[in-house]
């Protein structure tokens, strides 16, 4: 898997000491127009992503987070401002660069898995790495370390349409991840999930992200964000607020402080 | 706290500290710890008003213990709040107060005002969170108890961004 395989494109260099982002967006505007009808989902965002780090951005429906997730990972043109990964402005790539871009430093999970139906489970997770010039070899190696350490290594040969939707949801993580990508996107990923789903995925992400992983999610389940370091909230396509999150203290309050017993 | 330990006597008679040790024990540490104090408050207060009574107990190596035990009138009581239906969650009327008030009264406005309670609602959902990870799976009471604080945090989460969609 040597960097050349991506020949035509310049390739991104790791992030510097001037510029420690891996993700940097500036001014960053998406504007829809269709019919005569003009709408400004994303409207001038400056967000910022460290090496490793875990962030979540949150906002009520229409507020323009999925919208601004997919001009991120390329699958929406911007219409104005810059995105840069890993040192390099890459806004203004082409399709066919988006491409490559996203299968060797983009992993992206959907709400709906978006699995190949047609193929296996274990092709689905083999496919990236093969698209990035991996041998059937290494594929497979790496399919199977990552199936194993989701817990579906037994699913590797069925159908996806034959699993769960939270085992569903896992595949699409592992084919997220079979790259190493610098950076994991998810758009509502435990959005369709029940709650012992969304439990196992919850794990995953925290394991993920100890282990390094770069992470930028858009959710509305505060149990998914309160595992970020830091939440976006985006208000009408810009950024209402940016913060660390603080656990309270036990001492001073927990659980008993939402759900008293009473009597 | 009453009900809990009407609950409990209603099971086996005991005194104040086994009382305690129970509550820890049912329902794990999704819940504080109960204050011993309180509880013996508690008893004393139960006993006055006839649900419950209490003798002392002899030890050879110990202070005496006072054990309590249910009345009549005590598993009538807890039969009654078993029966009656229980009301529902409360609304959070202090943050609502302030996110009504503050801006007319030009102390703050609502954006940060906003900001700083889903900061805060967050930051408990992390506690949550990392409670239910420590917590053992097989501990069904504790895990329920964990749930029903993460659904109602999130209500309020998602009743927050209603009122930004509406007052902002």
């Amino acid at each position: 898997m040597s960097r050349s395989a991506s020949k035509g494109l310049p390739w991104p260099p790791a992030p510097s000491a001037e510029s420690p982002a891996l993700l940097r967006t500036s001014k960053l505007v998406k504007v829809y127009r269709a019919d005569g009808l003009t709408v400004e989902a994303v409207r001038g965002v400056d967000i910022e992503l460290a090496i490793g780090e875990f962030v979540a951005i949150m906002g009520p429906s229409g507020s323009g987070k999925s919208t601004l997730l997919h001009v991120l990972g390329g699958l929406e043109p911007a219409t104005s401002g810059e995105i840069w990964l890993r040192g390099q402005r890459v806004d203004g790539l082409s399709t066919a660069g988006w491409a490559i871009l996203r299968r060797r430093h983009i992993g992206f999970v959907f709400q709906f898995f978006n699995l190949l139906s047609n193929m296996t489970v274990a092709d689905n997770v083999e496919l990236p790495a093969l698209l990035a010039g991996a041998t059937p070899r290494q594929a497979r190696k790496r399919r199977e370390e990552l199936l194993a350490e989701l817990g579906i290594a037994d699913k590797a040969v069925a159908a996806p349409a034959r699993l769960s939707g939270g085992e569903q949801q896992r595949v699409a993580l592992a084919r997220a991840l079979a790259n190493e990508p610098s950076l994991l996107l998810a758009d509502e990923p435990t959005g369709n999930l029940d709650s012992s789903n969304t439990r196992d995925v919850l794990r995953l992400l925290r394991r993920a992200h100890a282990g390094g992983q770069a992470i930028l999610l858009v959710t509305h389940d505060a149990r998914v964000a309160s595992l970020a370091d830091r939440v976006i909230n985006l208000f009408d396509g810009t950024v209402a607020d940016d913060a660390k999150i603080v656990p309270i203290p036990r001492t001073v309050t927990g659980v008993g402080d939402v759900l008293e017993l009473r009597g | 706290m009453r009900q809990p330990l009407l609950a409990l006597l209603a099971k086996e008679p005991a005194h104040g500290y086994e009382l305690k040790l129970a509550l820890e024990q049912i329902f794990g540490q999704a819940y504080p710890s109960p204050n011993i104090g309180q509880i013996y408050v508690t008893l004393k207060r139960l006993e006055q008003d006839g649900l419950v009574r209490s003798e002392d107990v002899e030890q050879t190596t110990r202070p005496n213990k006072r054990v309590y035990e249910l009345t009549p009138a005590g598993r009538q009581a807890l039969r009654a709040w078993v029966e009656e239906p229980s009301e529902g969650p409360r609304i959070r009327d202090e943050f609502f107060s302030k996110l009504i008030l503050a801006p007319m009264a030009g102390v703050a406005d609502r954006m940060s005002l906003m900001n700083t309670q889903r900061r805060h609602y967050l930051g408990m959902m992390r506690n949550l969170t990392e409670l239910q990870a420590e917590t053992d799976p097989a501990d069904t009471t504790a895990r329920l108890l964990i749930e029903g604080a993460v659904l109602h945090l999130q209500a309020d989460l998602d009743w927050l961004e209603r009122c930004l969609e509406e007052l902002v």
